[in-house]
């Protein structure tokens, strides 16, 4: 059909040139442009800065930076979850009340009737799966507002979590059981400490993301598409290798990897893959940006819904599992607030309220900067009272910072 | 006769974009001055300088309204001096009443308590003036697009309007509110009011318009004096692309072979209403290589027949039986439709078409993104591939296949629809209003692709409410009429005449 293009090529009135200039643009425009994507961890470093100064380097020492992980850990693993129920143009308030109810089941099938953690867990998992599945058909297939049906979520497990507990705390679990949250990868080396086996996943994570970001780098200009400046992208990704080689430094001079860092960086390597480079990701980010279109492009949007929230189930239920096991108990309490605290996560790592956009690097780093300011604020001694405010603060200036990024675009 | 309005050696840019270069315009008063031009060639960019949604300063340039120089920082100013504007996206609260929305923002009230008997009675008179019977307490969501627009302007009128701009005021409506519409105008310029209407349908304003003022590529390329001698549309299309187009629709000759579609006894009730049937016992075919035409009013059934066929996209209890080659196909789904060689450009490319956020190959491979994956995962070479290959078929003007498709032109914007159907390798492509919206020089494009598809053997639906689209692309065309075909006209037998009696006489 080459005939068709009769008439020359012109640029479409409106666009910025700069975009198309290519290779040609400076580090200073490039993080003009880029401002969204590299702000929040821009904003992650500072505010680690920031702590580690008035912590008087309390923030960064090996204990405390495991505690920051071991916290924050459930949070992330939902954040990858709520992410997608975002783009899908959703919302779960639910999340906080799963998580405790399956942390209480698990308590009671553990303690109560003696079963074994190999078969608690998927029981569990499933039993997320399956409570997601519940409100994702409401939403999905009835057209019942999520927000409708994940309050109601939140009424019932919260109320289920004390029924199943009966109103107290059970625990303690049997010790495999809690290497969910607390154990740590054995230094295969046998050193102890620092621990090579850390040291060493750590400078071979950096070295996989750098091979990635070259040979994406290389792809990019083979198609002439890329437009990072090439000392913008050495320093980059140079940064990232050294930070993350640093901090396994760090960890390996305590007792290393915990477990769940390990479970968290895999759920996030996957649900990045699954959002970036799949076509069930690309039909989510479609279902959020326009339903309709979507849905007469063929994509089946009700399912691909329902599927959606049976996914956040299932990782609201292992944020549950892991949370009980740091604890060693099942409390009534537990997972009170949390949706709010993955919900932030998710805003302040730039999604869009309306659906469509957002990122699961975002999410993540989204979290860190909720649990560094939480771990931060505690060390300090900050009240309770005081933390909300600021983290309010926090998620109210990112979000401005979003739209005003957007307006300035247009 | 003394100017209305004088603007003089307007010029705005935007980063890196002149938008207006030096614009020139004259409105006398009492007249009717068309403002033509193709999509981005500024028409919007000047009324918005007008109006005072650009504010004084950041633009250069004079404007004289009614013999004095003004500067306008908002758009209540030009409104307090009798400047309105119509949109072409109506700016009505559908919730609210006719009354409340003619009042909105400037209501009749004592200390914030609203007069409703006054409200009400001007609301009337209003009403009268432009012609709509309808009580002011009706909610404007009961009402059609057309008397939706009359209720814009009787808002219009209760400002004291003296200069009204009408923004593509008959690009929702069919022929005959349009007809209504315009002899409105007609009426307010006897009145002694001006307007400017901004239109692509060129039969309409040589129909009512005084002057028109040509713009291309934000300057002003002639002001067309109708009074003075005959301006044919060729002329005027001529001033807006800055060539001939020797044939507004481009030469094909119909290699048409065997029967491809064949529906039969198609019947579609409506989706909430299960006692009202849209679709009547419609049989038609589409054969290889064949462009067959649907014609009829707005709200013939048309659209709902193609969505009802399209997956069942529409309606329910639908029965009858789809062929394509003589075999009966399975289009109970959008999954199947497709599947089975069908492909359905909507009528509302913005929301039911695109992924507004998403750049344009996303958009392209939505409808068939297997094609481009393996095992789910996408293989990004080969989608880029796609989308360049579809980009330079279709002559999309974009920088790069990376942009979002908010960004680009109406015309650029449908080829990125043909482009995501094409992808899906369709045998029959339904085609609903292909070039509503789009200028004249992307609908010409639009046709050529349309007639090199023909050209391939495939066979082509083509809805449209512009009768001479149909008559110039169609090798046959299909009337219908509440629901219902009611005639059936080969391509060089149909004009609009023949067509309209078929309607009038089912």
């Amino acid at each position: 059909m080459s005939e068709l293009s009769a008439r020359e090529t012109k640029p479409a009135e409106g666009l910025g040139e700069a975009k198309a200039a290519g290779a040609a643009v400076s580090i200073a425009t490039h993080l003009q442009n880029h401002l969204r994507e590299y702000g929040m961890l821009l904003a992650l470093i500072v505010i680690m800065g920031f702590f580690q100064v008035v912590t008087d380097g309390t923030l960064m020492r090996p204990v405390n930076l495991t505690n920051l992980i071991l916290q924050n850990s459930y949070i992330v693993i939902m954040a990858l979850g709520m992410l997608l129920v975002i783009v899908a143009g959703h919302i779960d308030l639910s999340v906080g009340s799963v998580a405790g109810f399956v942390g209480a089941v698990a308590a009671v099938m553990l303690v109560q009737y003696d079963l074994a953690p190999a078969l608690v867990v998927p029981a569990c998992l499933i039993l997320g799966i399956m409570i997601g599945a519940a409100q994702g058909y409401w939403i999905a297939y009835w057209r019942i507002p999520s927000f409708i049906v994940t309050l109601a979520g939140m009424l019932v497990f919260r109320g289920l979590t004390l029924w199943v507990l009966a109103g107290q705390s059970v625990g303690p679990f049997p010790r495999s059981f809690q290497l969910l949250s607390t154990g740590f990868i054995p230094d295969i080396f046998g050193v102890g400490r620092p621990n090579v086996t850390a040291i060493l996943l750590g400078a071979a994570t950096a070295a996989i993301l750098v091979f990635m970001a070259m040979r994406n780098r290389q792809r990019h200009m083979r198609y002439g598409t890329e437009d990072e400046p090439f000392a913008f992208f050495v320093a980059k990704n140079g940064f990232i290798a050294a930070a993350i080689i640093f901090l396994s430094y760090l960890l390996a001079t305590y007792r290393g990897f915990p477990n769940v860092l390990i479970t968290m960086a895999v759920l996030t390597v996957i649900y990045t893959f699954l959002t970036n480079s799949t076509t069930v990701g690309r039909r989510v980010y479609a279902l959020g940006g326009n339903e309709k279109a979507a849905k007469l492009s063929g994509i089946r949007t009700e399912r691909l819904t329902f599927l959606t929230f049976a996914n956040m189930g299932m990782l609201a239920a292992l944020a549950g599992l892991i949370f009980a096991a740091r604890l060693n108990t099942a409390t009534p309490k537990a997972g009170v607030g949390f949706e709010l605290d993955v919900i932030a996560a998710v805003f302040i790592g730039g999604a869009s309220m309306s659906g469509g956009v957002g990122k699961i690097v975002g999410a993540v780093v989204g979290a860190f900067i909720m649990g560094v300011m939480n771990n931060g604020m505690s060390i300090l001694g900050i009240g309770i009272d005081y933390q909300q405010v600021i983290k309010g603060l926090v998620l109210l200036a990112a979000v401005i910072f979003d739209v005003y990024n957007k307006n300035k675009a247009a | 006769m003394e100017p209305i309005l004088e603007m003089r050696g307007i010029t705005k840019s935007f980063p890196g974009v002149k938008a207006l270069d030096d614009v020139n315009l004259k409105v006398s008063h009492g007249e009717i001055h068309a403002l033509v031009g193709e999509n981005g060639a500024g028409k919007s960019t000047l009324m918005k300088v007008l109006s005072g949604v650009y504010p004084h300063g950041s633009y250069e340039g004079e404007i004289v309204f009614d013999g004095r120089p003004v500067a306008f920082s908002g758009i209540s100013d030009s409104e307090k001096i009798g400047i309105i504007i119509i949109h072409q996206e109506l700016a009505l609260v559908p919730l609210l009443s006719i009354a409340e929305n003619i009042f909105l923002g400037n209501e009749i009230a004592k200390g914030g308590v609203i007069d409703w008997s006054e409200t009400n009675a001007r609301t009337d008179r209003l009403l009268r003036k432009v012609g709509l019977k309808e009580s002011p307490a009706t909610r404007v969501d009961t009402l059609g697009v057309g008397k939706q627009q009359l209720v814009e302007i009787a808002k219009a009128l209760s400002k004291e309007v003296k200069l009204l701009i009408l923004d593509e005021p008959t690009a929702a409506l069919q022929e005959n509110d349009s007809a209504k519409l315009l002899d409105l105008l007609l009426d307010f310029k006897a009145q002694g009011i001006s307007s400017i209407l901004i239109s692509h349908k060129l039969n309409e304003v040589s129909r009512v318009a005084d002057t028109i003022t040509v713009l291309r590529d934000g300057r002003t390329v002639s002001t067309l004096d109708c009074h003075k001698e005959k301006i044919s549309e060729e002329r005027i299309i001529r001033d807006m692309v800055g060539r001939d187009l020797a044939h507004r629709y481009p030469e094909r000759t119909p290699k048409i072979g065997a029967t491809l579609l064949e529906v039969t006894g198609w019947n579609v009730w409506h989706p909430l209403q299960s006692d009202r049937q849209m679709i009547r016992d419609v049989s038609l075919r589409v054969a290889e290589g064949e462009v067959v035409g649907i014609a009829g009013l707005m709200g013939s059934g048309r659209t709902e027949l193609a969505m009802s066929l399209f997956g069942h996209s529409y309606g329910r209890n639908i029965s009858g039986t789809v062929k394509l080659r003589g075999k009966e196909i399975d289009v109970s789904s959008v999954n199947r439709a497709i599947a089975n060689g069908l492909a359905y450009v909507t009528e509302d490319r913005k929301a039911l078409g695109l992924i507004l956020e998403e750049n344009m190959l996303r958009n392209v491979t939505l409808a068939n993104l297997l094609r481009v994956a393996k095992n789910g995962v996408i293989d990004n070479a080969e989608e880029r591939q796609v989308a360049e290959r579809y980009r330079k078929a279709l002559g999309v003007r974009t920088p790069t296949v990376f942009q979002k498709v908010m960004n680009l032109s109406g015309g650029n914007q449908q080829k990125v629809v043909l482009a995501k159907w094409l992808f899906t390798e369709p045998e029959v492509l339904i085609l609903d209003e292909p070039t509503r919206g789009i200028d004249v020089g992307a609908k010409f494009e639009i046709y050529g692709i349309i007639n090199e598809l023909a050209g391939q053997g495939k066979g082509v639906v083509m809805i449209s409410s512009e009768m001479p689209e149909l008559l110039g692309m169609c090798d046959r065309i299909y009337v219908m009429n509440e629901g219902a075909i009611v005639g059936e006209l080969a391509g060089i037998e149909a004009s609009q005449e023949k067509i309209m009696s078929m309607i009038v006489r089912s």
